[in-house]
């Protein structure tokens, strides 16, 4: 549009439709054709007086003057009128109403509209305020709040929490919840094993740990010198494998990968061992301890194994050279050795009453002799270890025979948080998650299992049945049954943990509307 | 009534009234919904209250900027809104949103002197930060890693500063919302509320 043209021309248009005005006054009766062409021409209007709310507002007033008194020729409303009235032009009287567009100016009013939106001050200035509050009222209207203001930002973003840094109000809200007045549950622990399974020459020892529970729901079970696997959803046993020179060598611990489908065994030639379950084929062995190997934990891809020296092997079992860690924390024999579930700490327990705490930053390496804690508390051997689930950096520990305690502690500040003299050897210890529990395996005197409240530690059962001490603990991959092997040769299954199907649906259901709400917002 | 604890009020005593509430007001949010390390906040004393501030030398860096850009536009009483927003870092999806209205009287100037009972407006703001820190019992449970960001509604015709930026207004998906007390200083006045997403 050749606007520069246009504003020349409005100008003198305005002078024109001023004049024009004037000379109307008294030629009323082409406005009783012309009444919407009065609308149409609203727009043109305001561009000539420059006040569409007044102007169409006029307009109005006219059109109903116009309507009420058909051929009222009153001067003051003509007066007040400054319609330009190129009507004239329309084609005379008729009975029929044919808007005339012929006036209409539909481009001079088209750069009107698009150049004076916004008034300028002294137009503002000049209208009466309540001219002023109506265009308010009139601009928030159709522009809602958006325009009120403006919303408006540091550029500059506040900084992070530190990297690991856990909300710890939970401990807040799962008391409060306590407290609410919903009647407490009372679960009920059958005191019998739902299962009880032969484990006939299962080696008497303490420091081995000679049973793994998958996450394929598959048990397996290190007897003397064979490894047998025990599926749980089937009952089929199958053995996996045998030691050749079975006359002195033995099984000295197993353990599965996160995902159950390896599984690590370790022998009391100090050799390594991984292992296929479904093909049952040996994938690779991995030597380098000159010692059995009596416990191992995974991390990921880093298999760490634990010797009879002392010494503490970091295997990346997916290159040739295997070994990429070592450290010597211990003097005497490891027998625990647990990675926490976020990968940062290892825990390891030896046979000279240390646990040593290492830690594992995500890209550092694995080798030093220096561990980050190192607990002496312990009177005996530290064999049983277990990372809490729900605390990320909370470990318990048990201590053997001559000790008979279990402690907490917070790796992250290296504190003890609570001990509790058990009275017996503790040889195993698992951690319920779903109702923040923890069970630890006993020997003499009764060769029970005790489930534990936490943090109170107190007693909530204690199933006895193994007439031998309870060597492991291995707790399904559904969290509901514990199992127990016993030196009494007996495997026993406890469904101690069994959730509760009422609530479980319940959570269920409402994460799947966490879901599918997600899923809303992502549509829109 | 309380003549012995009425005051004279000035325009920038109210600015520094209010700028002081939201320190110590957005020092306590952090604190009780838990975004930062309780370890690293300290204890202050402040209108017969024990708050927690930080002491993290970046975010007290961070609040020092803050505060002192929204004193200018108390002054000029250009602020219309101040708003705390905390997001899930990984979703980015805002779960709470805290929003202080400023109502300025726009008559005021410089010059202006106001009767005030300072023990009132004391009274007052003790009980909004009293209310923030019992939020914590009703508001959910943040258990995800959150982040927090700061927005300020101003008139439109204000100049941004250049370290300022203009943004959304992060409003929250399907939220409950929740009127805390007010306070005036009979130049601003200023009422708190917060809003969460509903959990069900």
């Amino acid at each position: 549009m050749a606007s520069h043209n246009l504003d020349q021309a409005m100008v003198g248009g305005v002078s024109l439709d001023v004049t024009t005005g004037l000379r109307q006054v008294g030629r009323r009766p082409v406005l009783e054709q012309q009444s919407t062409g009065g609308t149409l021409n609203s727009s043109h209007l305001s561009a000539t007086c420059k006040t569409p709310s007044k102007a169409s507002q006029s307009s109005a007033a006219v059109m109903t003057s116009a309507y009420k008194t058909p051929s009222a020729k009153t001067p003051k409303s003509a007066g007040k009128r400054k319609t330009p009235s190129k009507g004239v032009k329309t084609p005379g009287a008729g009975d029929r109403f044919i808007p005339s567009r012929v006036g209409t100016q539909m481009e001079a009013a088209h750069y009107k509209l698009c150049t004076q939106t916004t008034p300028s001050a002294e137009v503002w200035a000049m209208l009466s305020p309540s001219q002023q509050q109506y265009r308010q009222v009139m601009c928030e209207n159709l522009n809602g709040e958006a325009l009120a203001n403006k919303i408006i930002s540091f550029n500059q973003k506040p900084p992070p929490a530190p990297e690991g840094y856990q909300n710890n109000l939970k401990v807040l809200y799962s008391s409060s919840k306590q407290c609410s007045s919903q009647k407490k549950k009372v679960r009920y622990i059958p005191q019998v094993p739902e299962r009880i399974l032969d484990a006939p020459d299962i080696l008497d020892d303490y420091y081995l740990s000679l049973i793994s529970w998958s996450a394929q729901n598959i048990l397996a079970v290190a007897l003397g010198s064979s490894v047998y696997l025990w599926n749980a959803s089937t009952g089929d046993i199958t053995l996996l494998m045998e030691i050749d020179n079975s006359s002195t060598d033995y099984i000295s611990c197993l353990n599965w990968t996160g995902d159950g489908h390896h599984l690590a065994i370790g022998l009391s030639s100090g050799s390594v061992e991984l292992w296929h379950p479904v093909e049952q084929k040996k994938l690779r062995t991995m030597s380098g301890h000159p010692a059995r190997v009596g416990s191992l934990s995974w991390n990921s891809h880093i298999l760490s194994s634990g010797c009879r020296t002392g010494a503490i092997h970091h295997h990346d079992v997916r290159v040739a050279q295997h070994q990429v860690g070592a450290v010597l924390g211990h003097s005497q024999e490891v027998c625990g050795l647990q990675w926490s579930p976020s990968g940062n700490f290892l825990a390891s327990g030896g046979n000279d009453n240390l646990l040593n705490i290492w830690r594992c930053d995500p890209g550092s390496n694995l080798t030093g002799s220096n561990s980050l804690y190192s607990f002496n508390q312990h009177q005996a051997a530290v064999k049983a270890l277990a990372w809490c689930p729900w605390q990320q950096n909370v470990l318990a520990s048990g201590g053997g025979t001559a000790d008979r305690h279990i402690r907490f502690w917070n790796c992250n500040n290296g504190a003890s948080l609570s001990a509790v003299d058990t009275r017996s050897q503790v040889c195993a210890l698992l951690w319920s998650p779903e109702y923040r529990e923890i069970i630890s395996g006993h020997g003499f005197t009764q060769n029970q299992l005790t489930i534990w409240k936490y943090p109170a530690m107190s007693k909530v059962a204690e199933l006895t049945g193994h007439t031998a001490r309870v060597l492991h603990l291995c707790l399904s991959p559904d969290g509901s049954t514990v199992v127990s092997a016993g030196a009494d040769e007996t495997l026993r299954l406890w469904k101690c943990f069994a959730v509760d199907e009422e609530t479980k649906k319940m959570k269920e259901r409402a994460s799947q509307k966490d879901d599918r709400s997600a899923l809303r917002l992502h549509v829109r | 009534m309380a003549t012995s604890t009425s005051n004279v009020i000035t325009l920038t005593g109210s600015t520094n009234l209010v700028a002081e509430f939201f320190h110590y007001g957005l020092n306590s949010i952090l604190y009780q919904r838990g975004l930062y390390p309780p370890e690293s906040f300290i204890h202050t004393q402040q209108w017969g209250l024990t708050m927690l501030v930080t002491c993290n030398k970046e975010l007290q860096r961070f609040f020092d900027e803050i505060i002192s850009q929204v004193k200018t536009w108390l002054m000029d009483m250009s602020i219309e809104k101040l708003v705390v927003v905390i997001k899930e870092v990984a979703t980015n999806t805002v779960v709470e949103r805290w929003q202080f209205d400023i109502d300025s009287d726009k008559s005021v100037t410089k010059d202006t002197k106001r009767e005030v009972s300072n023990k009132q407006i004391q009274d007052d703001i003790r009980s909004v930060i009293r209310q923030i820190t019992a939020s914590v019992t009703f508001l959910p449970l943040l258990d995800k890693p959150c982040c927090f960001d700061v927005l300020v509604y101003t008139d439109k015709g204000l100049e941004v500063p250049t370290t300022w930026g203009e943004t959304g207004p992060h409003f929250i998906y399907n939220p409950e919302e929740v009127r805390l007390k007010s306070f005036t200083t009979s130049i601003h006045k200023v009422s708190a509320a917060v809003a969460f997403k509903k959990s069900d």
